[in-house]
C-alpha cells in the first residue's frame, strides 16, 4: 500500500494506533498552552528521544520534516525580526515538537492499524447512517485506482506528444486536465457497475419510477 | 433459464432494445452484433444492472426488478475491462471482497480464496498489487472474483476484447470447463465455436437465432 | 449512496492524489510555489457537485491523516495536518462545498466567468478563511498584524488555478455533465446541458426517463 510507514518492532511501533493518535491530541493541546521555553525545549527533547527508541532511519524522518520546515523557519524569522526573539523561539519549538511527534506516529504505525482506528472512531456515525466499514472500502478503492489514473494521465500526455502539441499554461487546463477528468468520470461508470454487481451501494430507482421530477 | 418477455429499453430519445422476447436455457449462448446494437444492454438486463423500460426479464423464475437480490446471487457478471472490475488493491483482498456480503467466518474466506487462487494459477501473486498483473491475469482475477461466490449463470460482456491471442485462449479454455450456464457477448466470432446457440442483435432486435455457424453466417451477410 | 456515487468519489480522490504527484512548480514572478492540488479542490466541487465533492475531499484529508504520501512533494501524515499549513488542507472539504454549491446554483447558465467566481470563492477564499487563521493562531500563535496579509502571496497562483479549473469545468459540463441543477426549471431547456449518447449504461440516471 501507499504509505510512509517504516516497519519495525520497537516499543513505539508496538503501541496501539489509537493510543498514539490520542497522545498526539493530548500533547498538541498541552504544547499549545505552554509558553515556557524550558518546557517546550524538553518537549522537543522527549520526542527526539522517542525517535531514537523507534530507530527510525534519519533520512526518512528528515524527508517528512522537510515539508514543514521551510514554513516554520519563515514564521520564526518573521516573528523574530518583526516582534521579539523569545516569542519566535516559543513558536518554533512548539510547532517542531508537535509536528515531530505526529510524524513519528506516521512513520511507526502500520497503515492498516490507522485505518482500523479510523473505522473504530467512526463507529458513532452509524447513528447518522454512515457505515464505518465503507470508509475502509473507500480508502482501499483510492489506493487501487491511483496507479490506474496515473496511467491514464500518461496516456493523455502521450496523446499530446503524438500530435506534437505543447499546450500553453491555460491550454493545459482544457487540453490536458479536461480529458483526464472525462476519462476518470467514464471509469466511474464502469467501477460503479462493478461495485453494484458485488453488492456495494444502494440500488438506483428503476426508470419506471422516477425518483425526482425536475419540474 | 433466462427469459426475456417483450423487453424494450431506451435512453432518452434513443431506443436501445425493441420488444425482445427470448428464452435461453442452453448451456453456452453467444450474443453478437455491431457496436451500439444493444447487445451489451441485453447482457446487463440479465443481472438487473439495467431494468427494462417495458417488459420483464426473469432468471430461474426470479424477476430482475422485484427479486434483484436473488438474481444477483444467481448471476455473475464479467466486464470487458478487468481494470475497473478489480476493486481492492491486492489479489487476495479482491477475492475476499466478493465474499463480504455472505458474512462467512474468516477461516472459510481464507480457504475459498486460496482454492480460487490455486485454480487460476494466481497463488504466486496472492499479495501482489492487482495493478501489476498482466492483462490476461487481471481478467482471470476478475473472473475468479465472480466465480468465488458460486453463481449458476455467468454473463460475460466482451471479456476477451482487450486480450492478446494467448490470453483469449486461456479465458476461453476456462469458460469451456465451467459447469455454469454462460451468456457470452463478443466480437470475437471464433470463440463461439462449440456453443449451443448464438443470437444476433441488430438495431435493438433479434435478427438471427441459430447454431453458431448459421448465426455467424447471418451476421456476416448483415454486415455485407 | 449509489455505487456510482461511491465510484465517483473514490476516483476523484485518486485523481486528486495523482495531481499531487506533479512536481511543485515555481513560476516566475510568483512568490509562492504553485501546487496543483487546490485545482483538485475546485474541480471536485465544480464537477461532482457539493455533496460528492465534499465527501471526496474529506476522504482525501483522511488519506493524509493515515500517512499516505498524497500531498504535493510526496508528503503526508498527521504532522502535515497539525503543522503551520495544516489549516489549508483541513479547508479542502469546505472549498469543494462552496465551489459545488455555487456551480450547482448557476449550472444552467454556467459560463467561464461564473465558473471562475465559483472556483475562486471556494478553492481560494474559503481555503484562506480556515488556512490563514490556523497559520496565524492555532499552530504558530503569531501576534503579528502583518501575518494576516501574508495570504496575498498565494493570490496570483490561485487566480491562475481558478481560471484553469473554470475552463475544465465548463468543458466537462458540455462533454459529461454530472450535476442536476438546483433551480426549479426543466433542465431540458438548455441545449448545452444535453447528455452525450453512446453505449454508457451509467448515463441513464442523468437524463431520467423519456416519458417524463
Amino acid at each position: 500500500m501507499l504509505s510512509l510507514h517504516v516497519p519495525g518492532h520497537s516499543l513505539v511501533h508496538r503501541l496501539p494506533a489509537g493510543a498514539k493518535l490520542l497522545t498526539i491530541l493530548v500533547f498538541g493541546t498541552f504544547a499549545f498552552f505552554v509558553d515556557s521555553l524550558v518546557v517546550l525545549g524538553s518537549c522537543v527533547g522527549v520526542v527526539a528521544a522517542a525517535y531514537l527508541v523507534a530507530r527510525v532511519p534519519p533520512a526518512r524522518a528528515w524527508q517528512l520534516l522537510r515539508g514543514v520546515l521551510a514554513m516554520v523557519a519563515l514564521i520564526v524569522l518573521a516573528q523574530g525580526f518583526l516582534g521579539d526573539w523569545t516569542t519566535a523561539a516559543q513558536v518554533g519549538l512548539r510547532v517542531l515538537a508537535v509536528v515531530l511527534l505526529a510524524n513519528l506516529v506516521t512513520l511507526t504505525t502500520a497503515q492498516t492499524a490507522l485505518v482500523d482506528a479510523v473505522v473504530w472512531a467512526a463507529g458513532p456515525l452509524r447513528r447518522v447512517g454512515v457505515d464505518p466499514d465503507r470508509i475502509g472500502l473507500m480508502i482501499a478503492l483510492v489506493f487501487r485506482f491511483i496507479p490506474v489514473i496515473a496511467e491514464e494521465a500518461s496516456k493523455v500526455r502521450e496523446a499530446h506528444a503524438a500530435r506534437g502539441v505543447r499546450p500553453g499554461l491555460f491550454g493545459l487546463g482544457v487540453s490536458y486536465l479536461a480529458p483526464l477528468v472525462i476519462r476518470t468520470l467514464r471509469m466511474a461508470d464502469g467501477l460503479g457497475e462493478a461495485l453494484e454487481v458485488r453488492g456495494v451501494g444502494t440500488r438506483p430507482a428503476p426508470p419506471d419510477r422516477p425518483a425526482k421530477v425536475p419540474f | 433459464m433466462i427469459e426475456f418477455d417483450r423487453v424494450s429499453f431506451s435512453y432518452p430519445q434513443r431506443p436501445v432494445l425493441r420488444e425482445v422476447s427470448l428464452t435461453l436455457s442452453e448451456k453456452r449462448i453467444g450474443i453478437i452484433g455491431g457496436n451500439g446494437s444493444g447487445k451489451s444492454t441485453l447482457a446487463r438486463l440479465v443481472n438487473g444492472l439495467v431494468v427494462p423500460t417495458r417488459g420483464t426479464v426473469a432468471v430461474n423464475g426470479h424477476d430482475t426488478r422485484r427479486g434483484l437480490d436473488r438474481v444477483r446471487r444467481t448471476v455473475g457478471f464479467v466486464f470487458q475491462d478487468p481494470d475497473l472490475q478489480i476493486i481492492m488493491p491486492t489479489v487476495a483482498e479482491d477475492l475476499a471482497f466478493s465474499l463480504r456480503p455472505l458474512k462467512l467466518p474468516k477461516a472459510e474466506v481464507a480457504r475459498l480464496v486460496e482454492a480460487q487462487l490455486d485454480r487460476h494459477g494466481l497463488l504466486a501473486h496472492r499479495d501482489h498489487p492487482a495493478h501489476l498483473l498482466s492483462g490476461g491475469q487481471k481478467q482471470l482475477l476478475a473472473i475468479a472474483s465472480v466465480l468465488i461466490t458460486g453463481p449458476s449463470v455467468l454473463v460475460m460482456d466482451e471479456p476477451t476484447t482487450l486480450l492478446d491471442l494467448r490470453n483469449r485462449r486461456a479465458v476461453m479454455r476456462l469458460v469451456e470447463g465451467l459447469p455454469q450456464q454462460v451468456l457470452l457477448v463478443t466480437h470475437d466470432l471464433e470463440t463461439l465455436e462449440g456453443f449451443d446457440r448464438v443470437v444476433v442483435i441488430d438495431d435493438g432486435r433479434v435478427v438471427a437465432d441459430a447454431s453458431p455457424a448459421e448465426a455467424i453466417g447471418a451476421y456476416r451477410a448483415l454486415v455485407g | 449512496m449509489r455505487a456510482k456515487d461511491l465510484a465517483l468519489i473514490a476516483l476523484f480522490t485518486a485523481l486528486m492524489c495523482v495531481l499531487g504527484l506533479a512536481p511543485r512548480i515555481q513560476l516566475p514572478l510568483l512568490p509562492a510555489p504553485f501546487t496543483t492540488q487546490t485545482l483538485g479542490v475546485m474541480l471536485a466541487g465544480g464537477i461532482l457537485g457539493w455533496k460528492r465533492g465534499t465527501l471526496s475531499m474529506l476522504l482525501f484529508v483522511l488519506l493524509v491523516a493515515i500517512g499516505a504520501p498524497v500531498l504535493v512533494g510526496g508528503l503526508g501524515g498527521f504532522g502535515m495536518l497539525l503543522g503551520p499549513t495544516g489549516g489549508f488542507i483541513w479547508a479542502y472539504p469546505l472549498g469543494a462545498l462552496v465551489t459545488g454549491l455555487l456551480v450547482e446554483r448557476w449550472w444552467i447558465r454556467l459560463n467561464a466567468v461564473s465558473a471562475f467566481i465559483a472556483c475562486f470563492v471556494g478553492g481560494a477564499l474559503a481555503v484562506y478563511v480556515i488556512g490563514q487563521p490556523w497559520l496565524i493562531v492555532a499552530s504558530a500563535k503569531l501576534t503579528l498584524a502583518q501575518g494576516w496579509w501574508s495570504w496575498v502571496v498565494y493570490l496570483p497562483g490561485d487566480i491562475l488555478k481558478a481560471v484553469v479549473a473554470a475552463l475544465v469545468i465548463i468543458t466537462v459540463k458540455r462533454a459529461y455533465p454530472l450535476i442536476t441543477p438546483r433551480v426549479d426549471r426543466p433542465f431540458t431547456d438548455d441545449p448545452a446541458a444535453g447528455h452525450p449518447t453512446g453505449d454508457q449504461p451509467g448515463l441513464k440516471t442523468l437524463g431520467g426517463d423519456p416519458r417524463l
